[in-house]
């Protein structure tokens, strides 16, 4: 056992200067139109060395300090709780919920405008993993291109604006219904894939919307993206300084009061909230359906599911269709909240995000996706200060959560139903 | 009411099913038995549309649905159980039997968005049937647990809870006692018999308990090596000297 954790050790920590000694031993160093290679501080030799000491040290005594570590749990004095009964748990969500929204529809007026543009973005990425949760957390099927639905959403209120003038509210439905077209038309090739396999697929298709959009130059303007995107208006009020559409009046000016650049990022922020509420509301609605059902019914058992007389077609087509339609919905705002959108803003990356939100949140929790949600999407913000190192933090951040905590933030609950011959 | 012709399956070289025929009449418990790998379960595959059968007949109540997909078949009342137990093991028990009354169920979008009155009145509806049922297999207890946490001897019953509150015409019980204690077992027994006599449900059987077999039913088919060897009454059966060869091998 010891010498096999010796060699296993001794085998990390090789790797580990493997890999640090090019990254950080040398440094390119332009000189005029050269460029020489120089070797790092002696500092930085040592810092290497002792890090694949101690990456040698923590893989020799693994058990023990992992051990050590899945103590730490125990610490915890909610651990062993009696879960709540339902009713109870209820009602308190219910309170908890409604403090929550009315903070929310206060706290912009009071804090900073980067604050607020900040919450905005929280609350498309809470509208995003809601609807990926569908997907992936009720119906399991592992979509890892969900950003392309996204990037439908925010290119078709873009577009129609740029080419017909069509206003946001109008674009807000159109957006969400292309995107839900675009989750049927997935849908269809998909329909016989399963985990590995659908993962692969969506991942192509995610990055063909994404090279279509960025080499149909004639169309979206391609890598330079389309700009000018109007922001939203309340009943033909505009925010801007000057009015920019005729026959609209400006917004200071009908209330007779001083013109500030904070009316039109809360104006957002509030219509975000109010998108992210009706998501939340619509899709706990759709779990409780017979819909949301057969979804569950499909992640556990496709068969079962299929002998007792669900058409595998229609329930993945409907979970496909109607996660895209919300990923439109938050596409829309996201074109708004920016007014330029290029396909820089679609890539990979943020359908990892996604997924990593609706991992970290607990699968098919929604309360637990919104906090996940908050927590992503913050967290690299406040460890700005840390610079360059922000993204490994945030990665270590992930893993330990993995590692304490697989189950995710806030595991879904079963909901529990009463019979009435129970009486 | 259930009619199969001189049904084959060949997977490449092998043929696992060879002219095998069959029916169930109403009100009647038929059994399929044979040794292990005789192409029973196959059978029963090529019956709920999961194989297409790749020649032969089957006949449901006057229809043809050999080509016809899974969902389909389930839908015109044709349900069945399965030898290793497939219930949706994260969902509760209750859950089990509502995603079982999908069709009974009013599956518009907005209807339900809304809860309109029809709505309402058919998940009421779902769910009382879902408790009669829970309360006849005697699973009243567990109704919000998860299916995936039960007992095995509850899980085979509620899997047979499950394909009943589907109402349907014919069900087939593939390998029902499979893994039940000898008082689970005549549990069962009692079950499947009331299921006839009190639901008037068919019963096309797979089963390798022969107390149990040749208690219950009222045929027996035999298939051995794909091939169907006798057909009769149990008595017939237990007397047949090919069935006994078959089981015992040549003495």
């Amino acid at each position: 056992m010891v010498a096999h954790n010796f060699r296993h050790a001794f085998f990390c920590a090789v790797i580990t200067l493997i890999i640090a000694w090019p990254i950080l031993g040398f440094k390119l160093v332009a000189e005029g139109t050269q460029i020489t290679v120089n070797g790092a501080s002696a500092f930085t030799w040592i810092a290497v060395a002792v890090a694949a000491f101690i990456v040698f040290l923590f893989q020799l005594f693994r058990d023990r300090i992992m051990g050590g570590l899945g103590g730490l749990a125990e610490l915890n004095p909610m651990a062993d709780r009696e879960p709540m009964p339902q009713e109870k748990r209820v009602r308190l969500e219910n309170i908890g919920l409604g403090v929550l929204i009315a903070i929310a529809l206060f706290w912009p007026f009071f804090v900073s405008r980067g604050s607020v543009d900040l919450a905005t973005l929280v609350l498309i990425y809470i509208m995003l993993a809601l609807g990926l949760n569908v997907v992936v957390g009720l119906a399991g099927l592992l979509d890892l291109g969900y950003v392309a639905f996204y990037a439908v959403g925010a290119y078709t209120f873009a577009l129609l604006s740029n080419y017909w003038g069509i206003s946001f509210w109008m674009a807000l439905p159109i957006g969400g219904l292309m995107a839900a077209l675009f989750g049927l038309v997935l849908g269809f090739p998909v329909l016989r894939l399963r985990g590995d396999y659908l993962a692969i697929v969506t991942l192509g298709f995610g990055e063909i919307i994404r090279i279509l959009l960025n080499n149909w130059t004639s169309v979206t303007g391609g890598p330079n993206g389309i700009g000018g995107i109007p922001d939203p208006t309340l009943f033909g009020m505009e925010f801007g300084r000057r009015v920019k559409e005729e026959g609209n009046t400006s917004f200071h000016e009908t209330f007779g009061i001083a013109y500030a650049g904070e009316h039109k990022v809360i104006f957002l922020y509030l219509i975000a909230l109010v998108l992210a509420i009706i998501t939340a509301f619509a899709i706990r609605r759709l779990m409780r359906m017979p819909v949301g059902r057969s979804w569950e019914a499909l992640r556990e058992d496709e068969i079962a599911a299929r002998s007792l007389g669900l058409s595998r077609t229609g329930v993945k087509l409907s979970a496909f269709t109607i996660g895209a339609f919300f990923a439109g919905f938050a596409g829309t705002v996201f074109a708004s909240k920016q007014g330029f959108i290029s396909p820089e803003s679609f890539v990979f990356l943020e359908s990892a995000i996604i997924l990593a939100i609706v991992v970290l949140g607990g699968m098919g929790s929604q309360m637990g996706v919104i906090l996940a949600a908050i927590a992503v999407t913050i967290l690299p913000e406040l460890a700005r200060e840390f610079a360059e190192y922000r993204m490994l933090i945030f990665g270590a951040a992930m893993v330990l959560m993995m590692v304490w905590r697989p189950q995710g933030l806030l595991p879904m609950r079963r909901r529990q139903i009463k019979l009435k011959a129970e009486t | 009411m259930l009619e199969v012709q001189n049904l084959s399956m060949r997977f490449g070289g092998l043929l696992a099913v060879d002219q095998v025929s069959l029916d169930v009449q109403e009100h009647e418990i038929v059994s399929i038995i044979g040794p292990n790998g005789a192409g029973k379960t196959t059978v029963f595959n090529c019956m709920s549309g999961f194989y297409r059968p790749t020649g032969g007949k089957i006949l449901f109540e006057g229809r043809e649905i050999q080509n016809k997909p899974d969902y389909k078949i389930s839908r015109l009342g044709l349900v069945r159980t399965f030898q290793h137990v497939r219930l949706f093991g994260r969902m509760t028990v209750v859950e089990n039997l509502m995603v079982a009354q999908h069709r009974h169920l009013n599956t518009n979008l907005l209807s339900g968005l809304v809860a309109t009155p029809d709505y309402r009145a058919r998940e009421q509806k779902a769910l009382d049937r879902a408790a009669y049922w829970l309360e006849r297999v005697g699973l009243m207890q567990q109704s919000n647990l998860e299916a995936g946490n039960l007992a095995y001897g509850q899980q085979r019953r509620l899997e047979i809870a499950r394909c009943m509150v589907t109402e349907p015409r014919l069900l087939m019980l593939d390998e029902p006692a499979a893994g039940l204690n000898p008082a689970e077992t005549r549990e069962l027994d009692q079950l499947i018999i009331s299921l006839k006599e009190d639901y008037n449900v068919s019963v096309l059987l797979i089963e390798h308990d022969m107390s149990l077999v040749m208690g219950i039913s009222d045929r027996i088919n035999v298939i051995s090596q794909g091939r169907p060897l006798a057909q009769g009454t149990p008595d017939e059966i237990r007397n047949n000297d090919d069935v006994i060869k078959a089981y015992l091998g040549e003495a």
